[in-house]
């Protein structure tokens, strides 16, 4: 079994404070994992640092060859200017980036894709409205047609089904299980620890550190989860420099 | 026939019998073409008042140019657009490594620059330079002058073609734009340089005061008439030949100064398009009207 990602000593942070501090371990290729951990725990810290927007403080990500615009993306309620004037099929039709880069040309069989892409998140009929118009749940299920076009090896999911429906979390975790079932890699931060007792082969509990690491049975017992909540200390302004 | 006559005679002459009111038309619709664009991504981006301050920070550029040698186009161009990239790009080092904001560090620079300008214009200059370099003249565009805006217009539709994809995104979502490409800073950048160059532009029709008004005003009208970007600038762009033409017969016609005349045109329009505009005007929020089936 191959790894898609590799962390090697790998410490990620903030003004030298570490967010994630001393992670080893390796993702297979083709992984379904979840990365669960109270809040603050380096969750999005950690996949900041798989994406390549934020450098490690020490040692080191193998990506597995991958290129950071190979990997999709989705962060933590989206920055996204919801004001700006653009359509949901333009914002979904940003996914062919790769394919176009700057000055591509999107032609029949892009576009034929972009409608594929918005019909399987079920908005078929809302290619030209305004995004400032869209629900919450319309808005994720946009990214996640937009996640679909970018046809990633590796897709990263940050919080991707916290305050939306639960009918849309359901069609949109249908579209993860497909991601598995083509054996990319899927890595998510999820808050739902049932969802992930149900669904998620993999987990890897976070608090700053690893806590645990492997099956969903091993990792999610009580004890871990109570040593979790309890590792999540605050930053020590006056902290010593770490001698690992 | 007689009404044709006065059609022609009130909107056709002026251009047809006065060279300098054809000049001055060809310069304000050179400046509306390259100005829309750039005044509608500002206006997207939030960085409305940006304009406005870097209008005000080539001033010090254009004077020192003054300075040296006069009235000069070539002086006081070069001043403009080195002071422009100077201001752009301190007020953007002062926000990253301070923990003043962008706007309150331009808001610092462009003061500055301000009254810098002005001081120094008049040390050397009359009351007239003060007023050209201020309000610009329009009506007095020489074919060198013309060239200069009608190139720098050329110039930054090519720019703008060319760095559009990264433009609208780093607009509506930056982070996926910075996971997918390092387009973004240059683009920024670029942009940051159509602003001042635009911005110099103007400033030989219109002045530091008003130029950035053929850029903003029309882009803030088109916003109350589309509701998709390419629409939104088609618009503004119109609106901004519009201001020029209907400007300056204001001006001829009631002896009013034609750069402030074509500014109040803009500004005209952009009252009535608040006032009645499609998308989100005033008058369509107060007129109820029954919903709609679906």
């Amino acid at each position: 079994m191959t790894a898609q990602l590799r962390f090697q000593n790998l410490t990620l942070g903030y003004d030298r404070h570490p967010a994630v501090h001393h992670l080893d371990g390796s993702v297979p290729r083709g992984a379904l994992m979840a990365v669960v951990g109270p809040n603050g725990a380096g969750k999005s810290t950690l996949f900041k640092g798989i994406v390549g927007m934020l450098a490690p403080l020490a040692g080191g990500i193998d990506r597995g060859g991958l290129k950071t615009r190979d990997i999709a993306y989705l962060p933590q309620a989206a920055e996204l200017d919801r004001g700006f004037p653009i359509n949901v099929y333009d914002l979904v039709a940003m996914g062919l980036w790769r394919r176009t880069g700057l000055f591509g040309g999107v032609g029949a069989k892009e576009r034929e894709r972009v409608h594929a892409a918005i019909a399987a998140v079920g908005l078929t009929g809302f290619e030209a409205r305004p995004i400032g118009s869209l629900s919450g749940g319309q808005m994720q299920r946009v990214l996640f047609a937009r996640l679909l076009l970018q046809d990633a090896r590796l897709i990263v999911l940050d919080e991707p089904f916290t305050a939306i429906d639960s009918k849309t979390a359901a069609d949109l975790f249908d579209l993860v299980r497909r991601w598995h079932a083509e054996e990319r890699t899927v890595v998510a931060a999820l808050h739902d620890i049932e969802l992930v007792r149900a669904n998620f082969p993999d987990v890897l509990l976070l608090a700053r550190e690893p806590v645990a690491w492997g099956t969903a049975a091993e990792v999610l017992t009580a004890d871990n989860l109570t040593k979790a909540r309890r590792m999540c200390e605050a930053f020590d302004e006056a902290a010593a420099e770490c001698a690992a | 026939m007689a009404d044709r006559t006065m059609i022609y005679s009130s909107l056709i002459a002026p251009f047809a019998e006065f060279e300098f009111m054809r000049r001055a038309l060809v310069g304000s619709f050179a400046l509306a073409l390259g100005g829309g664009p750039v005044g509608v991504f500002l206006m997207l981006r939030r960085m409305s008042l940006m304009g406005d301050a870097m209008s005000h920070a080539i001033l010090p550029g254009a004077a020192i140019g003054f300075l040296v040698s006069g009235l000069s186009l070539f002086a006081m161009t070069a001043g403009g657009l080195i002071a422009g990239f100077v201001v752009a790009v301190l007020a953007g080092l002062v926000a990253r490594t301070t923990e003043l904001k962008e706007d309150a560090s331009l808001a610092a620079f462009f003061l500055l620059s301000l009254a810098i300008g002005v001081t120094i214009v008049s040390m050397r200059g009359t009351n007239i330079d003060l007023l050209h370099v201020l309000f610009g003249s329009v009506l007095a565009l020489d074919n060198p002058t013309l060239i200069l805006i009608a190139g720098i217009t050329s110039l930054s539709l090519v720019i703008l073609a060319l760095i559009w994809r990264p433009l609208v995104l780093e607009c509506v979502d930056p982070n996926f734009l910075r996971s997918v490409s390092r387009a973004g800073a240059p683009a920024h950048i670029a942009f940051l340089a159509l602003v001042v160059m635009n911005l110099v532009g103007g400033f030989h029709a219109l002045g530091t005061l008003l130029a950035v008004g053929l850029m903003m005003l029309p882009a803030a009208a088109a916003r109350f008439w589309a509701r998709d970007i390419s629409a939104m600038i088609a618009i503004a762009v119109a609106l901004g030949i519009v201001s020029g033409f209907a400007g300056l017969l204001l001006s001829f016609h009631a002896g009013l100064p034609a750069g402030p005349a074509v500014i109040l045109t803009a500004g005209v329009l952009y009252v009535g398009s608040l006032a009645f505009g499609s998308v989100g005007g005033l008058a369509r929020r107060l007129v109820r009207r029954r919903h709609l089936e679906a």
